[in-house]
């Protein structure tokens, strides 16, 4: 017979982790977060250039070129499910490709003479360049290579101060929105102010989940200026400025844009959450009550409920065969974490271990009064980490990224893919539903009826 | 497109291979209770860990010494040894692969002298050993990283022994399923040896309960330290550069005498194999092996006009395009392409001597990148490509049908399942190719035949615009 012991559990207590990890009801003391990784800890964390990409990928044609060795641009080549209406360009992966005498006599030059070649090749309208960890220790001034580019060029070519070891991913973040706020022009304001246009921010079109969330808002009355940065495009985020209202999604990526715009084009911004029926329903008449227009309100109403009508009951019916299992939740960041502990108790499931690689403090506040009592919430959480609370606690399924996948199979645990390669949207009305199907597919999968019956060998 | 533009490298379009760090875990992921660090920033680690959990479908932890901008400054020393330090207490490994990264070499990281100062320092450590890799990313491909890895690895290793009669087999980055198949083979002559790295149940583990953090199995540590004692080395590494040859060490610092073979692939690689193994054992070939054979001989024969009609574009690294360009040239699926990222003089020119008396063109692409590939499959009108996930394009965009071979294969599931080698396998893998071909033909043919030879009498063009 196969022993069916629960996994013995190391005391995988590493010095210092145990302020990033909490129990909600237990310790009275906040959790620690925004912290930089313990050396040795096996980290899930990416890295600033990480963050960067993430954000600025989706630009559909812009030149994306990594100013770095060959590995960092390999392993980001076209690994995200953002669409495009338009050019596929941001699909390529360029690359310096450094090489040791560019580490020794620095690298200026050949980025210089790949910006020309690509300009002459594929003729873009704005290229990014980003910076990986090596370029910062060899200090090539990228911002002076860009300028000159732009003068020989009459192009955009913008530098993403995205070098690796500055930080973690959410200073990607930010690097990427200080180059994305480079693009942005000035507009006269007043005209604008007030159009029912808004930017889009924190939405990277995912199996097309702009395109979603726009149809709702044009049936709403209200035209998507641009997405920031699904589906965009050089020409529509240089608009950017032309809005009356930025709503924002991922708040970990975006917040700092937003604030920004805000301060420098008065542009207001409202958070948003597009995941699950109930979210989703509560920000459009956010949106729609931000217009105050009576019209719009309407219109919002009569959606929610057509998409209700369309897709509730099937929601409804994942709930009763989904109701009281347990779920894990490691992902990139607060907002999607905040929105999945609601989205999953739309589906009748209790979330018992929640955590983030990158979540802000304000955002773990938010989860502490979420969740039950007794729920783990664990911030840059690791491997060890991950094992050990999902199998105290019971957990039927994680949602998680790649990495975190097959850990969760073999220990014969349901999974949600909630990442940015995902090849379904999880957005809006009908994401909702994809998302308890998915959920549904794996939880109430045959296989696991055979990891956890014993096969009698005969021994 | 200028032509002039698409020379010069300053730019690499799409890449067709990965960093020398990347490739040094592999190794690692091979040896028993081993574990490897990567002095760098945390985003390296993490992107290899995704990359080659995706391909293998397994965890892969690595550790990070996650340098920050204190650790540029003032060295990354403190850094690696709290790594470590956190690294025993969670895994509690037998051997750990230190790998500097393109950060910690261009500051300057001594990771030799800090690995030896922290066993001094931690004194009571057991028998656990270190084994300092250096892969600057800039240095070379994923590809470099792991042979100079397993060079290492036994240089570290391997200590004067007493003579012995096992052989050593030293194999590339092939497939878990493959190893396995090797090592039946080996089993079948009765032969005692040791296969390093052997990832073969590590990187594809059955599931089972309780989940251990490291997977058993691996090549054993003490089985190493006695390579150097060994009658014989096999090294499928024909392409590897002498100075980060495995077998080439062993052999000039332990006078192991070195049988350097190709990937046991397509018939005439598979019987130098077969025939080095009947030579050692001084045994007759196994009856079950001659049937593999005859079965591999009658597959030949039964896809041979189908397989005449593939023009295939074979990319990848050396040691696995060597293989199957051998492969295909055997079976009339003559190559038009062969291209690989990494530096690779030798595989080309092996190869260039095995074509002495070959007629067909075929375009050697060395250091490349899938931009340049494409072009040159468009250009040499390639109608297959065989090669890893990242020949997508060529489908997507081109048309051109990818059979997923090698490393990574991100797309598809299974890479770690894929069997090639052998007679069984190279079975296994001729049919892949062979349906592939014969899929593409049923899909158009149809129409093609008809839009070439059906000319009706009046409104020929608009018939043939409708059914398209
Ligand atoms: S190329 Fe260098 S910096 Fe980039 S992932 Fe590889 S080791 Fe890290």
């Amino acid at each position: 017979m196969i022993a069916m012991k629960a996994t013995i559990l190391p005391d995988a207590a590493i010095e210092g982790r145990e302020d990033f990890i909490r129990t909600k009801g237990k310790q009275k003391s906040r959790l620690k977060c925004d912290a930089d990784s313990i050396a040795g800890c096996v980290s899930q964390r990416a890295c600033v250039y990480c963050g960067a990409r993430v954000v600025l990928n989706p630009v559909t044609d812009a030149i994306h070129l990594v100013h770095g060795p060959i590995g960092c641009a390999s392993y980001t080549w076209d690994i995200r499910g953002s669409l495009s209406s338009g050019s596929e360009l941001y699909r390529f992966s360029f690359s310096t490709d450094l090489k040791e005498e560019d580490v020794i006599f620095g690298g200026e030059k050949k980025l210089a003479r790949a910006i020309d070649e690509l300009v002459l090749k594929y003729n873009p309208k704005l290229v990014f360049v980003y910076a990986t960890c090596i370029v910062g220790v060899i200090g090539d001034d990228l911002e002076a290579v860009c300028k000159a580019a732009v003068r020989k060029h009459g192009i955009e070519v913008i530098p993403v101060q995205s070098s690796g070891f500055a930080g973690n991913k959410a200073a990607g973040y930010r690097a990427a929105c200080d180059a994305l706020l480079r693009l942005i022009g000035p507009v006269n304001r007043k005209e604008t102010k007030k159009s029912k246009c808004i930017n889009f921010l924190g939405d990277f079109n995912l199996a097309g989940e702009v395109w979603i969330i726009s149809n709702y808002l044009r049936q709403m009355g209200i035209d998507v200026n641009v997405a920031f940065t699904g589906d965009s495009s050089c020409e529509t985020l240089k608009t950017a400025a032309r809005a009356s209202l930025n709503i924002v999604q991922c708040a970990g990526s975006m917040i700092y844009l937003a604030e920004k715009m805000e301060e420098i084009y008065n542009i207001p911004y409202i958070n948003v959450s597009f995941l699950g029926l109930e979210d989703a329903a509560e920000s459009l008449r956010k949106i729609a009550g931000f217009f105050g227009d009576l019209k719009i309100i309407r219109k919002t109403e009569l959606l929610i409920e057509k998409e209700l009508i369309a897709f509730g009951g099937e929601v409804q019916s994942y709930r009763e065969k989904l109701q009281g299992k347990k779920a894990a939740i490691y992902v990139g960041g607060g907002f999607k974490a905040i929105s999945l502990v609601k989205q999953f108790r739309e589906i009748g499931i209790d979330v018992v271990m929640i955590g983030t690689q990158t979540g802000r403090q304000e955002e773990y506040e938010t989860i502490n009064e979420l969740v039950d009592e007794g729920t783990v919430i664990l911030d840059d959480a690791n491997p060890a980490e991950l094992e050990k609370f999902m199998v105290e606690k019971g957990a039927h399924l994680l949602v998680g990224g790649v990495k975190e996948r097959p850990l969760a199979y073999k220990l014969g645990i349901a999974f949600i893919d909630h990442n940015h390669d995902r090849k379904h949207p999880l957005s809006g009305f009908v994401g909702a539903v994809n998302f308890a199907r998915e959920v549904y597919s794996t939880v109430c999968s045959p296989v696991w009826k055979y990891t956890t019956e014993t096969w009698d060998l005969g021994r | 497109m200028d032509k002039e533009t698409e020379n010069c490298r300053n730019v690499n379009e799409n890449p067709c291979n990965m960093c020398m760090p990347m490739g040094a875990i592999l190794p690692f992921k091979g040896l028993e209770r081993s574990m490897v660090i990567i002095h760098g920033s945390q985003g390296c680690s993490t992107y290899m860990r995704r990359h080659i959990a995706e391909h293998f479908n397994e965890p892969i932890d690595v550790a990070s010494s996650s340098l920050n901008e204190k650790g540029i400054i003032y060295g990354g020393e403190a850094n690696l040894k709290k790594g470590l330090d956190n690294l025993i207490k969670l895994y509690n490994p037998g051997l750990i692969g230190v790998l500097t990264t393109c950060l910690s070499e261009t500051i300057g990281e001594d990771v030799e002298r800090v690995t030896l100062e922290y066993l001094n320092e931690r004194g009571q450590l057991g028998d656990l050993a270190l084994v300092t890799v250096s892969t600057p990313g800039y240095g070379g491909t994923h590809t470099d990283g792991y042979s100079r890895a397993v060079q290492r690895i036994i240089a570290r290793l391997a200590k004067n022994t007493k003579k012995h009669s096992r052989i050593n087999v030293i194999v590339p980055n092939l497939s878990p399923a493959d190893i396995r198949e090797i090592k039946r083979i080996m089993h079948l002559f009765k032969i005692e040896f040791t296969l390093c790295p052997d990832f073969s149940d590590t990187l594809d583990r059955p599931f089972e309960r309780p989940y251990k953090k490291i997977p058993e199995g691996g090549t054993r540590l003490t089985d190493i330290a006695k390579m150097s004692g060994a009658s014989a080395t096999i090294q499928m590494g024909i392409t590897v550069d002498d100075s980060i040859s495995p077998g080439r060490y062993l052999a000039s610092e332990f006078g192991v005498p070195l049988y350097n073979l190709p990937v046991p692939m397509g018939l005439e690689n598979t019987d130098l194999f077969i025939n080095v193994l009947k030579k050692l054992t001084g045994d007759t070939v196994p009856e079950s092996l001659e049937q593999e054979r005859g079965r591999l001989l009658d597959c030949m024969i039964d896809s041979h006009k189908y397989n005449f009609q593939g023009r295939s574009v074979i990319f990848g690294e050396p040691e696995n395009v060597y293989a199957i360009v051998k492969t295909c040239l055997e079976n009339g699926i003559y190559p038009v392409v062969v291209a690989t990222g990494s530096k690779s003089g030798k595989m080309t020119s092996l190869l260039k001597n095995e074509l002495n008396d070959y007629r067909g063109e075929i375009q050697f692409l060395d250091e490349a990148d899938f931009s340049q590939i494409r072009e040159e499959s468009i250009r040499m009108d390639a109608n297959i490509a065989i090669g890893h996930s990242d020949g997508r394009f060529l489908t997507e965009r081109e048309g051109i049908p990818l059979v997923r071979h090698g490393f990574p294969i991100h797309d598809r599931v299974g890479g770690q399942r894929l069997l090639s080698v052998g007679y069984v396998g190279t079975t296994m893998f001729l049919d892949r190719i062979t349906n592939t071909l014969l899929e593409n033909k049923y899909k158009s043919y149809r129409k093609s035949m008809y839009q070439k030879f059906y000319k009706s009498a009046e409104n020929s063009g608009s018939v043939a615009a409708g059914l398209r």
